[in-house]
């Protein structure tokens, strides 16, 4: 049985200890906001918190997550600075991706303040986007940046 | 779990319109996608594209598909600025696939130039029948009334005022007006049209993870489902051994998919269907299968000796699809001749979102959650693969996870149904990238050829153009060997420059991976050899490539196809003709942007220049590159001009075209898929790359032209000049001329 918070909420699990979360969230705890794009931690789409730092959850097994608080997208209370310089910015097209890179950039923010072009292009390069919203991923950051300082 | 809001409703008035007091719509005859000339006129007829609820609420359909590219929202505002609603009083709510709608392809870029008078006719009616509503409530005249107060009709003389809530049930029972009836409002007094005042209507869903795409569906008694399939088109399942995927905790059962008949269409591809209790074990479950297969004849196809084949294909006469003059005397004659030859290769949509779908087939009926660009494609295909009526298909259409083009191909959504069939369930079919990357509806191979006599002012007095290349109607009529003309006229028939001697030709390719359709489609290679290759004659003349592509293109003019059986995207001539002014017009802009001629380029960096047109659209980019010493290529900036008529929201005109920047990017850079003995060589996001952050270009600036003549496509016409203007960019920078993408394929140190 591994015990662990998720959103914080107490969770237990007893299935197959090498699930990765990411379909334990989205299969069973039905916490869809986190999505599935490579399964091989290459493009970001499934990014999660564990204890406040961020995670590819499509490669972390459930066996690795035993003990610990595991954040996803809807465990962000609304509007963070982050959502709301990517409403301001009007960074989302399709939407897939948005929800890793909010989280990635939370993340990021929560480790560095006032990051640069270059501390955001380290920090975002796991995080793809196939509509290319790049350019207005680093606008946001910097305002959120400057709303959380 | 989580329930599909409207699982139960079986159209839109039945639905939450049902309740409404008004419901309005135009009625759509459906017309081919390519069809020649002029539709028919629609007429207006009682139907349901909104309804104004007593509460003043206000609900109108979203019919075409949103992916992206803001569709949900760029139509909906266009309906709701004509009736005079305040916008955020709206609710979008997803049509159903349904012929009576229209068109719901949603690919070609013609979303709103096919809908745009449509949506303003249905918000004028709407308005009519609300002004009439409350001129008879008042005993007025129906002229003397007006919208001024967004959501209300105000009596001018009087100053009453009525909301449209008020006026919702007696509005209804006025007769639906007719459209010489219509009043429309002047450009000037639109208040949503053209401005910047709306964002994306699923916005704030997508920023707190509540948006809902075709992977986030589920419903009751769901089993899932991974798909072994052939890794060669067409082979068959031999034989297979299930035993140790059965053991796998979750797994429940393994079915047998049947390979299609030729042509593949948009049926499932064949394999071995692993049913789980959830995604991770059906995954798992289909890693332990053994499965051999019949392979057929596509197992020798291999991408280096195919290139070969197209190469040497493209050095020899093939069909001519324009002429003008004579190339072969005016080549006889000598002069300064030039011959290039150019290579594209295959290239997959790679959307962040793998196709998927949730299919239930109960009581003879299919019921679809699907991520689709196209639900009637998804009805007619259903019906085919199970024997029901296109109207018994019920296709939900949920946001996507991008598209560009391979969801208009329905295979995904069909091997659900035919394992929700054959198991009696619903059944959520998941791809993995895997499955993505290489089961994909490839973008053709091409090779294409040019050659042009200089004259002694170093502008040609012959142009030669061949093209070769897999056509995409192999997917849907099998054995043919020759593109349609649909895509020669993507950048080819329609080369836009003023020669006394013009060729242009196509040549034979047979198919052996599924082709289709990506973002742009054929103009991607038609404008990196067409642009190449002008850039080299520019360079070959000694002249700048913008004043020399602006001595091809000659004087304004709108370009005479007689001759050729140019199809203009679908759209009449005359309503859109091919404006070389226009055309003219986004090149200075662009240039005038980037400060073009006034940057020498030095130290590895320099720009480089490319303008095509494409869905009506005309565009001109210049990229900024910066070579490193390792050869690595940087892109500091891009400036674009567009003109795409009429605009109803620039920032999704911006958007699609830093968006274009950065998928150019990843094509020109990176993007390469391959084939070795039949199987695709490329398989996730580390051996089929697409462009991250940190070599995204940094700053894209786009410049749109006001204009008002009808509106024109944004989704695509971004891509097709990007790779050109990057690779004359890098010939300008380096000196070494990228005749072959992607990019990674020339040594540049």
């Amino acid at each position: 049985m591994i015990r662990f918070k998720v959103n914080g909420k107490e969770q237990t699990f007893d299935g197959d200890p090498d699930m990765p979360l990411l379909w334990y969230l989205r299969d069973v705890a039905q916490l869809t906001g986190t999505k599935f794009g490579c399964g091989m931690a290459l493009c970001g789409a499934c990014t999660v918190h564990q204890n406040g730092a961020a995670i590819r959850s499509c490669i972390t097994p459930m066996k690795e997550v035993g003990g610990s608080e595991i954040t996803t997208i809807e465990g962000i209370a609304p509007m963070h600075p982050v959502q709301k310089a990517w409403m301001e910015i009007r960074v989302p097209q399709c939407g897939y991706c948005q929800t890793g890179q909010i989280m990635q950039a939370i993340a990021l923010l929560k480790e560095n303040k006032s990051p640069s072009d270059q501390d955001i292009d380290t920090a975002m390069a796991g995080n793809l986007c196939r509509c290319g919203t790049y350019q207005r991923i680093r606008a946001a950051i910097h305002q959120a940046a400057g709303q959380t300082a | 779990m989580t329930l599909i809001e409207n699982a139960s409703r079986r159209g839109f008035l039945e639905g939450a319109l049902a309740t409404g007091a008004f419901v309005l719509s135009v009625r759509l005859v459906p017309k081919p996608l390519w069809a020649e000339g002029e539709p028919p006129a629609p007429a207006l007829q009682p139907g349901l594209w909104m309804s104004i609820a007593p509460d003043g609420s206000i609900t109108i359909i979203a019919h075409r598909t949103e992916m992206g590219n803001g569709i949900r929202t760029s139509l909906p505002i266009v309906l709701a600025d004509e009736l005079g609603a305040e916008w955020n009083r709206v609710k979008v709510e997803q049509a159903l696939g349904d012929p009576k709608y229209g068109d719901q392809e949603t690919d070609t870029s013609h979303s709103v130039r096919d809908f745009f008078d449509l949506m303003r006719q249905t918000g004028a009616a709407g308005r009519l029948m609300l002004l009439r509503a409350a001129a008879t409530q008042w005993g007025v005249a129906p002229a003397e009334c007006d919208t001024g107060e967004p959501h209300f009709v105000l009596h001018r003389p009087s100053g009453r005022k009525l909301g449209f809530g008020e006026l919702a049930e007696s509005a209804a029972k006025q007769p639906v007006p007719h459209r010489e009836e219509l009043k429309f409002n002047p450009p000037s007094a639109w208040r949503y049209i053209g401005k910047e005042n709306h964002h994306l209507y699923d916005l704030p869903d997508m920023v707190v993870g509540r948006a809902r795409y075709g992977i986030d569906q589920s419903v009751p008694g769901m089993v899932y489902a991974a798909i072994e399939r052939p890794a060669v088109l067409g082979a068959s399942v031999k034989s297979h051994d299930n035993k140790e995927a059965l053991k796998v905790p979750g797994v429940k059962q393994t079915v047998v998919i049947e390979t299609f008949k030729p042509p593949h269409g948009h049926q499932p591809m064949g394999g071995v269907a692993v049913i789980a209790d959830n995604t991770w074990a059906a995954f798992q479950g289909r890693k332990k299968l053994k499965v051999e297969w019949d392979n057929g004849s596509h197992v020798g196809y291999n991408s280096e000796q195919f290139r070969k084949t197209l190469a040497e294909t493209a050095r020899k006469p093939g069909n001519v699809i324009r002429n003008i003059g004579d190339v072969e005397s005016a080549f006889a004659k000598g002069g300064n001749i030039i011959e290039a030859e150019y290579f594209t290769p295959h290239l997959t949509h790679a959307s962040m979102e793998p196709p998927v779908a949730v299919v239930d087939v109960r009581d003879g009926k299919a019921y679809c959650w699907v991520p689709t660009q196209d639900p009637q494609q998804v009805q007619k295909t259903l019906a085919d693969l199970l024997g029901i009526k296109p109207e018994d298909v019920i296709c939900h259409v949920t946001l996507l996870g991008g598209g560009f083009g391979r969801k208009s191909f329905q295979d995904f959504v069909a091997e659900a149904a035919v394992l929700s069939q054959r198991l009696a369930k619903p059944v959520k079919a998941v791809w993995n990238r895997e499955d993505d990357i290489r089961f994909g509806y490839y973008h053709p191979s091409a090779a294409m050829y040019m050659k042009a006599a200089l004259g002694s002012d170093g502008k040609p007095v012959a142009w030669l153009q061949r093209s070769v290349f897999q056509g995409s109607n192999s997917t849907t009529d099998g054995e043919v060997l020759y593109a349609g003309q649909d895509e020669m006229d993507n950048g080819w028939t329609d080369v836009p420059f003023d020669l006394p001697n013009h060729r242009a030709e196509s040549g034979p390719a047979r198919a052996n991976v599924r082709i289709g359709w990506l973002r742009s489609v054929t103009n991607i290679f038609h404008a990196f050899a067409v642009q190449s290759f002008a850039d080299e004659l520019a360079n070959a003349a000694g002249k700048d490539p913008v004043q020399y592509q602006m001595e091809l293109i000659g004087a304004p003019r709108k370009i005479d196809f007689f001759g050729t059986k140019y199809q203009n995207y679908g759209a009449s001539l005359d309503q859109y003709p091919y404006d070389t002014a226009r055309l003219r017009r986004v090149i200075e802009i662009a240039a005038e942007e980037s400060g073009w001629g006034e940057h020498p380029p030095g130290r590895g960096r320099a720009l480089g220049f490319a303008a095509h047109r494409s869905f009506l659209t005309y565009v001109a980019t210049v990229v900024e590159v910066e070579v490193d010493s390792r050869g690595q290529v940087h892109i500091p900036h891009v400036w674009t001009a567009v003109d795409a008529g009429t605009v109803v929201s620039p920032d999704n005109v911006r958007y699609q075209f830093e968006g274009a920047a950065v998928f150019g990017t990843s094509l020109a850079l990176f993007g390469e898929i391959t084939a070795t003995n039949g199987v695709i060589d490329q398989s996730n996001f580390h051996n089929y790359q697409i462009t991250r952050m940190n070599r995204a270009p940094r700053h894209v600036d786009v410049h749109i032209v006001k204009s008002e003549a009808p509106p024109a496509g944004v989704g695509e016409p971004g891509l097709p000049p990007f790779a050109p203007a990057l690779c004359n960019a890098v010939f300008a920078a380096t000196g070494k001329r990228v005749r072959e993408l992607p990019l990674s394929k020339t040594k540049l140190v």
